[in-house]
């Protein structure tokens, strides 16, 4: 545990992991590779798009050329950048590449909470990266679309319906297959036996709506804490994706095409 | 996966993975299929596990190797040069962002029963003792030409037209011996053999090239040799090609059968697996999924060995050595790499090291590798398998089947960047052009 994260005394409260560059520390951010996993049509990639841009769309169409997104956290006097990772698509017929989570330093696993299925999902792929990651990697497991049942625990459903067909496939990573599983919006899974299954495996937990925004910020913020900064700045000295990594010289290979790391600093990074 | 696509890909090794990330780019709508579990065919690293599965029967890996999955390795083990076409596909589709690669500690040469570093430079190689005092003048002449040859100028020619003079003559205009011919000729432009001798001389002063600029930028980066590879093994470039199709919409299902290849009259229509069939103008594929329409052209002879030291003499995390025909009284030259926790392909305090050759007589493959063997030192574990090499017997303009070569024995990816280019040419009936990936 960092020194940042003993203190738990982040740089503001509710914003803080929207901020921009900080003001004082000139230090390089540390870059954070964060993947994003789950059962498809979980909500991913609104996750990200909520925690990145702050905007969901409805019925969204799997993004199209983008690698991952990036967003900038500051924690104390170190600024973290994150590379979100999606999952493009691959785990829709469970062909996701190793290479895509093996060397993240934390994982967001996502499942639908109106769906009971897609945690059993997610309770394989944390067996999978507790085979295959980084011994260390920090693991949240988010139960998402809480904006579903929210009419239902709050108020008499209303005019359930209506919104149903809307919100079920709001969060798509992939077009087919999903209609059915999110049309009735009962909560399948409670939220005490997902978070007791998370605490026995050593895991963040969080309940999140990326249609309203609930608890995305937070899930972020809560892996940026658990992080071991040291640890992942030193070994981010030793070896960068993209660079050729010889003993003292890190030769950045993408400085022999005319393509810069600049574009891919902030938003879409393609 | 019923449904209509511009092209189906059966495989996921690096040619099919290249191909399915390029003309996702480009806009194809693209189904990657795979019959195995994991992705990259032949080209996979595998863990200690599957290796022991593969070639042990299941045998459980010893417990002394440590954990199964620290080992990635190799089942064709190659190098890239920095200034080889598959490095400036990485580069030009930004997919190098999903790799991490180190540099290789040291290039070496056998000769007369030793082992010497391979001067990375023309500079250096005057200097080494690889190339005979009397010869010193001669090498440097014949570089210099290299350097300064332009195609269109003719001054700059000396009489040569490398575009129809054979090799042989352009070393016998500059006076080149055989052991200088055999240092030029296999430690820089990596042929395997000396049939390059009576072909034009172009495309081996290519090499030399290619050879010479990848080892100049290894000097300004300080690094030892011009070879460099990714961290977790060469099973991470097929996986990061297929990240950059899915990324542009490919559809990958890998545990795939594939039954049936659907043609109708002589022409491809689609692919059925189970009761499913998806249907394409195209379709690509590995040799494996097309054993009728694919000839034998060779066999391969591969080796791994785990050592619990560096190869003695070479002495160093990482390491390539050449063993030249002449030197081995073969016909091909034998190729040893040595891989070890520097790469993160192994544990630390474990050295893997691989034996590759044309296989020339039908006798134990281990006979025709023993003077690799012997020169790797003490082996803990060794295993020793024969591929076979394919290539297709069609190109595909009639029938719009596209089937890859398998990957042989060279210790780079120039041949399969090759296929890469002649079967996207044969596809698309344009030449392969890369551009960098500005679109958001």
């Amino acid at each position: 545990m960092s020194q940042q994260n003993s203190s738990g005394n982040r740089d503001g409260s509710a914003g803080a992991a929207n901020t921009g560059p900080p003001h004082s520390a000139p230090a390089k951010p540390i870059q954070i590779k964060v993947v994003l996993l789950g059962d498809a049509a979980v909500g991913k990639s609104s996750l990200v798009l909520r925690f990145v841009n702050d905007e969901f769309q409805e019925n969204k169409e799997p993004t199209i050329g983008a690698a991952f997104l990036t967003q900038k956290v500051r924690l104390d006097d170190t600024v973290l950048k994150l590379d979100l990772w999606d999952t493009a698509g691959q785990e829709r017929f469970h062909s996701l590449a190793p290479m895509y989570y093996r060397n993240a330093q934390a994982a967001v696993v996502v499942y639908d909470i109106t769906r009971a299925q897609s945690l059993d999902r997610a309770k394989s792929w944390i067996k999978e990266l507790q085979r295959q990651a980084k011994p260390n990697i920090v693991i949240a497991l988010v139960g998402n679309k809480l904006d579903l049942v929210a009419d239902q625990e709050n108020e008499e459903a209303e005019d359930a319906d209506a919104d149903a067909d809307a919100d079920a496939d709001a969060d798509a990573d992939t077009d087919a297959e999903h209609t059915t599983a999110t049309e009735g919006k009962e909560r399948q899974v409670q939220t005490s036996t997902a978070r007791a299954y998370a605490e026995e495996s050593g895991l963040l937990f969080l309940e999140t709506s990326a249609k309203t925004g609930e608890g995305v910020v937070e899930t972020f913020t809560e892996i940026a804490k658990k992080l071991d900064l040291n640890q992942i700045a030193s070994n981010n000295q030793a070896a960068r994706p993209g660079q050729l990594n010889s003993g003292s010289a890190n030769v950045n290979f993408l400085s022999e095409g005319s393509q810069s790391e600049q574009r891919n600093t902030d938003g879409c990074a393609c | 996966m019923d449904e209509e696509y511009d092209v189906i890909i059966l495989g996921t090794g690096l040619t099919e993975c290249m191909l399915s990330g390029i003309l996702a780019v480009e806009g194809k709508k693209v189904l990657h299929m795979d019959r195995n579990d994991f992705y990259g065919g032949e080209s996979a690293s595998v863990n200690l596990a599957q290796l022991y599965e593969r070639f042990r029967n299941g045998a459980k890996p010893p417990a002394q190797f440590g954990r199964e999955r620290d080992y990635y390795i190799d089942l064709i083990p190659k190098f890239l040069m920095t200034g080889e076409g598959l490095v400036k596909v990485l580069v030009y589709t930004n997919v190098m962002r999903y790799l991490t690669f180190g540099s290789i500690a040291t290039s070496m040469v056998y000769n007369g029963g030793k082992i010497y570093k391979v001067p990375s430079t023309p500079t250096e190689a005057l200097m080494s003792s690889l190339v005979g005092i009397l010869q010193k003048n001669k090498a440097r002449s014949f570089f210099s030409y290299l350097q300064e040859w332009r195609e269109n100028d003719a001054a700059t020619h000396q009489g040569l037209d490398l575009n129809r003079n054979t090799m042989s003559e352009v070393y016998a205009h500059f006076g080149l011996n055989e052991d200088t011919q055999e240092f030029i000729g296999h430690a820089m432009a990596l042929h395997l053999d000396d049939k390059y001798k009576t072909q034009p001389a172009r495309a081996t002063c290519d090499r030399i090239i290619m050879y010479a600029n990848s080892a100049a930028r290894a000097m300004e980066d300080k690094r030892n040799s011009p070879y460099i590879y990714p961290h977790y093994g060469l099973g991470d470039l097929p996986q990061a090609f297929a990240r950059l199709s899915a990324v542009y919409a490919g559809t990958f299902m890998l545990d795939t059968p594939v039954d049936e290849i659907i043609s109708d009259q002589g022409v491809f229509v689609g692919v059925r697996s189970g009761e499913q069939t998806a249907r394409a103008k195209q379709v690509i594929g590995d040799p494996s999924y097309f054993p009728d329409r694919v000839r034998k052209t060779g066999r391969v002879i591969r080796a791994l060995c785990i050592l619990r030291q560096p190869i003695p003499k070479a002495d160093a995390q990482s390491a390539q050595i050449i063993l030249p025909q002449r030197q081995t009284g073969r016909e091909h030259d034998i190729y040893v790499t040595c891989l070890s926790k520097a790469q993160e392909v192994c544990p630390d305090g474990v050295y893997l090291a691989s034996i590759s050759t044309i296989a020339e007589t039908n006798n134990a493959p281990e006979s025709e590798i023993g003077a690799a063997l012997k020169l790797v030192g003490d082996i803990v574990e060794k295993f020793v398998w024969v591929s076979d090499v394919f290539e297709p017997t069609g190109d595909g303009t009639k029938d719009n089947v596209f089937i890859s070569r398998s990957y042989d024995a060279t210790s780079h990816f120039e041949t399969v960047y090759d296929d890469v280019k002649d079967m996207y040419r044969r596809i698309t009936g344009n030449e392969l052009v890369l551009k960098n990936r500005n679109e958001n």
